[in-house]
């Protein structure tokens, strides 16, 4: 077990390693007027050059890639240019994580406990209407692109639910309507993968012989479906929490919610580099750590797994 | 004991007997062909495949619907009436814009801010956003199953797309999308490239994954053995098997090509306002939602949208099932 995760963390770091260098080469390939904002038309060469030297964007690349390493390492993201200018992003992200992170977890904490009770209602009912409206929900949420039902539920919502149309932190009442919004396509999904897993598992022949033995079906349901239908979907959750938590780009844009989803479009509609590169490698770091830790948890929480080496599989 | 056991054959046969004398039955001749007779079943995969499809009502229906969708959005151009999408309208006696005309017998889904039909702006959107879907779903067949299938039966390489692999996957979709096309220019290229990019992943794990578990069955052994040259066995043994699963995924690349292209728009990454796209429409009608009597600009292209994402997903889906060999009877 500790060699797995051993082994499993070691890959990680090196893939992070790999994805950073290569979205810092990327990002060099950027055209500079990013770098120097709206008074680029206004520079004359000479001033241009003088400043993207100072910022030691003229120095060979490895070398600007050691010196963000070396700063990576001192947890110096390095600093914003264009969207608070001369101001650390970790400052900046300081300011806007937590909210994000509260309205993630309470999304996330919805999404649970309403999708997955969904999808064990929709597998009990299989075929009826309440699997049917089930279906339409999913099918609605997964389907149609995120951008178009978020705004009809601000427009429309608000109006019908005479709660504010924007957010503002101290009002509990402008929380409800992002955060519902938030959690409505994780609900999705974890309603249509727990039905799907369910489904699943009532075919196979252990429930049969259950069935057979005169097992109650609310028994067969709680003690043997379930579980072996939940173990699959542990090991999205992680990387769902996380994702979440960083904040929707969608919602927090609509509902003016001061965390860092929005943050990104901000800085990307402005141009601002150094803000795009540290926030991309945030989320890819994320990204890492999510499937890092839904793996470790998928071997913890499933007997089946189990950490011993199997010669010779091909 | 004996006689218990004999019991009921003995009445079994006396009953027969009885039965056979009061004219009840005749006994059947004694056919000695019947015996060479071999079972045989009329079984076509893609007969069953499509009786089943075909069970399906609503998937039937959304077909039928999204084929119109198609057909119409092909031909709209050039049906008699219609003005250019792009086209400025103005009034003729006053010779100003006409601008946000609400849908009416003139403009049947109004105009938008400058003037223009939003009735013709809709449909070329749909076209630019069913030919983006089109473009990265076509790609990514052909890179997908390009490379899935060097990945499954080439062995030496496996180990290298691997890993390779488990790099890229780890990188978050919209954050690769994001990237790409922030350092790439907005343009109807990049913006396929981009996608393309991001998509065909999925699809190579699949094929890989399929050709590992086929290729070493029986009748690809024996293929082997008997001297078929590789690219043989892959072009008649194994792709024929992977159909269905191509149809899936062009099935669902197509409406989260559309749906990307939404999402890199209203990040200010998407086509240039000229092109109209379903992307563009709906950005432009965001800022209009305060306003109850312009919201007309957002809904039109946001349900044309919507009823185009859902159809494929429907169907999709609706497919994949029928064409799942354990569903058919």
């Amino acid at each position: 077990m500790l060699k797995y995760i051993a082994k499993r963390l070691g890959q990680a770091v090196l893939t992070l390693f790999i994805i950073i260098t290569i979205i810092f080469c990327l990002l060099r390939m950027m055209p500079e007027e990013g770098y120097l904002g709206a008074n680029y038309d206004k520079m004359s060469e000479v001033q241009r050059e003088t400043i993207l030297t100072e910022m030691g964007l003229r120095d060979p690349v490895p070398v600007q890639l050691a010196k963000f390493y070396r700063d990576l390492l001192h947890g110096n993201f390095g600093t914003s240019w264009i969207y608070r200018p001369n101001v650390a992003i970790t400052e900046i992200l300081a300011d806007k994580a937590p909210v994000s992170i509260r309205m993630g977890l309470m999304a996330i904490g919805i999404s649970l406990v309403v999708g997955i009770p969904l999808g064990v209602l929709m597998t009990r009912f299989k075929g009826h209407i309440p699997d049917k409206l089930g279906m339409a929900f999913v099918v609605l949420v997964m389907a149609i692109p995120q951008a178009v039902y978020h705004l009809f539920i601000q427009t429309y919502l608000t109006d019908a639910l005479s709660l504010p149309m924007l957010f503002k932190e101290a009002n509990v009442m402008s929380w409800i309507l992002p955060t519902v919004s938030l959690s409505l396509y994780n609900t999705a999904t974890f309603a249509l993968w727990m039905r799907r897993y369910m489904v699943d598992e009532l075919n196979k022949d252990y429930v049969r012989l259950a069935r057979a033995k005169g097992v109650k079906n609310s028994v067969i349901m709680a003690s043997h479906v379930f579980p072996n239908a939940f173990v699959p979907l542990i090991q999205t959750i992680p990387t769902m929490i996380l994702s979440t938590a960083m904040g929707s780009i969608y919602v927090e844009s609509l509902y003016s919610v001061p965390g860092m989803g929005g943050l990104l479009v901000d800085v990307i509609q402005r141009q601002d580099n150094a803000m795009v590169q540290a926030l991309v490698l945030i989320y890819a770091a994320l990204g890492i750590i999510g499937l890092l830790l839904g793996d470790l948890l998928m071997g913890v929480c499933d007997p089946r797994i189990t950490f011993v080496e199997k010669g010779g599989a091909r | 004991m004996k006689r218990f056991l004999d019991g009921p054959v003995d009445r079994v046969a006396e009953s027969v007997t009885r039965a056979a004398a009061e004219d009840a039955f005749t006994f059947a001749e004694y056919d000695e062909s019947a015996g060479e007779k071999v079972a045989w079943s009329d079984y076509s995969y893609w007969g069953s495949t499509f009786r089943m499809f075909f069970k399906n009502r609503v998937a039937v229906a959304l077909l039928v619907l999204l084929a119109a969708i198609l057909i119409f959005t092909t031909i709209q151009p050039y049906l008699p009436g219609q003005r250019p999408a792009t086209l400025i309208n103005n009034d003729p006696e006053t010779g100003m814009m006409l601008m946000n005309v609400a849908p009416g017998e003139e403009f049947w889904f109004g105009t938008n801010s400058i003037g223009q039909d939003l009735w013709s702006m809709v449909w070329s959107g749909t076209r630019t956003s069913l030919l983006i879907g089109l473009a990265v779903a076509c790609s990514e067949i052909v890179l997908g199953i390009t490379m899935g299938v060097l990945w499954g039966y080439v062995r030496q390489l496996d180990h290298l797309l691997t890993s390779l692999y488990n790099i890229v996957d780890n990188i978050p979709q919209t954050i690769m999308l994001i990237l790409i096309s922030y350092i790439l220019r907005p343009s109807m290229s990049t913006i396929i490239l981009a996608m393309c990019l991001t998509s065909w992943l999925k699809m190579a794990r699949f094929i890989r994954n399929q050709i590992v578990i086929i290729r070493d069955r029986d009748y690809n052994l024996a293929s082997r053995c008997l001297g078929t040259p590789t690219w043989r066995i892959i072009q008649k043994n194994l792709l024929p098997y992977l159909v269905s699963v191509m149809m899936l995924r062009i099935a669902t690349t197509i409406p989260e090509a559309i749906g990307n292209e939404v999402f890199l728009t209203y990040i200010g990454l998407g086509l240039p306002v000229a092109i109209p796209s379903l992307g563009n429409l709906i950005n432009s009608g965001r800022g209009l939602l305060m306003y109850e009597s312009l919201r007309y600009q957002l809904i039109f292209p946001a349900v044309v949208l919507s009823i185009v994402t859902v159809s494929f997903y429907i169907i999709g889906n609706a497919f994949a099932d029928a064409a799942d060999p354990k569903n058919h009877l």
